[in-house]
């Protein structure tokens, strides 16, 4: 379409705007479109919504009339749990959506579900999906708006937030930090969000993974990609071990348990060689004594537990700021 | 309109610019009358409302406390989550931390903010306040009383009561902690 003055070009989203930033995105699709500036804004507002969980009312009126869908095509606990919680706590009313038992076996696609429930009124769609690019599509089929809670391996932003809110909260910074990313990358949703976030914020971030699990591809990303653990291990702040998806992998890629606990988990052995004050995290559910052991997932290094504590908080940030954004603002 | 027209004649022959030694002797005009409101020996918490709230309740926490009050307890609220406007008052504010570490039930509460318009914000704060505890009583003190309620609540403690100012006008408080100065400027709005 040709641009005149009616038609004006789209503004560049990635541009990084003024200090005095205001929110203004209807969706949260990716790390990659946030500017640095809207990072930091999100994850300042997380630190704020952190103290409502500690109230004696863990409540606040901000959402309230509001209504938000978990709409989830895959498993999860951890992500469906923290959000419906973290709506809860804005006083928004929660529906939960399960492809199982819902009209998509009976072959629905997934923007007409979407558009059917978005008819109902709602307000916020969160939305889990097998597919990348998802949230993408649903964001451009329907009028409320979009979060996106992990399509594919494509991104799985909140994840991302909340490593990057935790990482923060441990150091007081980001830029500079060593940040590690262990295991099978190329199926990670949660590897991609957290290398973009880290990158903007100034990390510097190794991949690190058998080569079928990382392809080299990464490296245009701007990450460091390595093969063997052991050569960083000493040098980093971070590290943060990947679950090995069984249900994504094709046993082509990946030889055997033993093997890869050998070269890619985080044992003891290896552990001991880690920096003192390693910061050690998981986006959960963990494989215990295979990506990770058990004395380290539960040792005074982790910030697992931390990682869910914070979920709540980002993803109270995430629902505020997208349910918030004005109006007029155009789409993304 | 006919009045609005009028009522604007005659704020612009009103003063519009306070410097720091008004700001210092309207806030010990609310000293004042605080300590002789409140008594020094028995509990009270002061709160503030951010921003300039916040600091307007330090400065009057500490005067207070060289004046004898030894039990004053010390909190900020953010009301962002608690406002009703937030889709007219245009950019976002950023919602910044409420601090409330102290026990708020059952001893007299002050709520302070530097400016007094609408009462939205202070409906927001008793929001808050009720979601944290029951008071014994709360109180509220400004710095200015700009008028221009939109609901019925009045401030009972009011440094500088200024005649209603005309809605495209804002009163700008400034703070030394936070805007190198203290000030109080009726301007209008840009």
């Amino acid at each position: 379409m040709p641009h005149d003055k009616l038609h004006p070009p789209p503004a560049d989203t990635r541009k990084a705007p003024a200090a005095t930033l205001a929110w203004t995105r209807k969706h949260l699709l990716t790390l990659e479109s946030l500017s640095a500036a809207e990072l930091e804004y999100l994850l300042n507002t997380a630190q704020s919504f952190r103290e409502v969980s500690t109230r004696s009312i863990k409540k606040v009126p901000a959402l309230r009339g509001r209504v938000v869908v978990n709409a989830f095509f895959e498993d999860s606990t951890r992500t469906r749990t923290s959000f419906s919680l973290a709506a809860s706590r804005l006083s928004a009313d929660v529906i939960d959506f399960s492809e199982k038992g819902s009209s998509v076996s009976k072959g629905e696609t997934l923007v007409d579900t979407a558009r059917n429930i978005e008819a109902m009124g709602v307000d916020v769609i969160v939305l889990r999906h097998p597919a990348s690019g998802a949230a993408e599509v649903l964001a451009r089929s329907v009028k409320c708006s979009v979060v996106n809670a992990g399509d594919g391996a494509h991104e799985h932003p909140t994840q991302g937030l909340l490593d990057l809110y935790t990482i923060r909260e441990r150091f007081g910074k980001i830029a500079g930090l060593k940040v590690a990313i262990v295991g099978d990358i190329a199926n990670s949703r949660v590897a991609r969000s957290n290398l973009w976030g880290l990158k903007k914020l100034g990390a510097e971030v190794i991949l690190v993974g058998p080569p079928t699990l990382l392809p080299r591809a990464f490296e245009s990303l701007g990450a460091r990609c390595v093969h063997d653990f052991d050569s960083i291990v000493s040098q980093v702040d971070v590290i943060n071990m990947l679950r090995v998806q069984f249900e994504r992998i094709r046993t082509s890629q990946f030889p055997s348990v033993r093997e890869f606990t050998r070269l890619f988990g985080l044992t003891t052995e290896r552990f001991a060689r880690c920096k003192k004050d390693v910061f050690v995290m998981h986006p959960g559910p963990m494989n215990r004594g295979i990506e990770i052991g058990s004395n380290i997932a539960d040792g005074p290094n982790s910030g697992i537990l931390t990682q869910v504590t914070n979920g709540l908080a980002v993803r109270m940030a995430v629902l505020y700021l997208v349910s918030n954004a004005t109006a007029e603002t155009q789409r993304r | 309109l006919f009045f609005s027209g009028l009522s604007r004649i005659f704020w612009l022959s009103m003063r519009t610019v306070y410097d720091a030694s008004d700001v210092q002797r309207t806030i010990e005009t609310l000293v004042d009358r605080l300590a002789v409101a409140f008594s020094p020996a028995s509990p009270l918490n002061i709160i503030g409302i951010r921003t300039r709230g916040e600091i307007l309740a330090q400065r009057l926490a500490l005067a207070l406390a060289s004046r004898g009050f030894s039990r004053i307890g010390r909190g900020v609220l953010d009301v962002t989550l608690y406002r009703d406007d937030l889709s007219e008052i245009g950019p976002k504010p950023m919602v910044r931390p409420t601090e409330m570490n102290i026990d708020i039930n059952a001893h007299p509460l002050l709520l302070v903010d530097d400016v007094l318009f609408t009462g939205r914000s202070i409906r927001a704060a008793m929001d808050a306040l009720s979601d944290f505890g029951r008071p014994a009583a709360v109180r509220l003190a400004v710095l200015v009383d700009r008028g221009g309620r939109e609901l019925p609540i009045q401030a009972d403690f009011v440094g500088l009561k200024l005649p209603d100012v005309p809605g495209d006008y804002r009163v700008n408080v400034k703070l030394g902690e936070i805007d190198g100065r203290d000030e109080i400027l009726v301007e209008p709005r840009t």
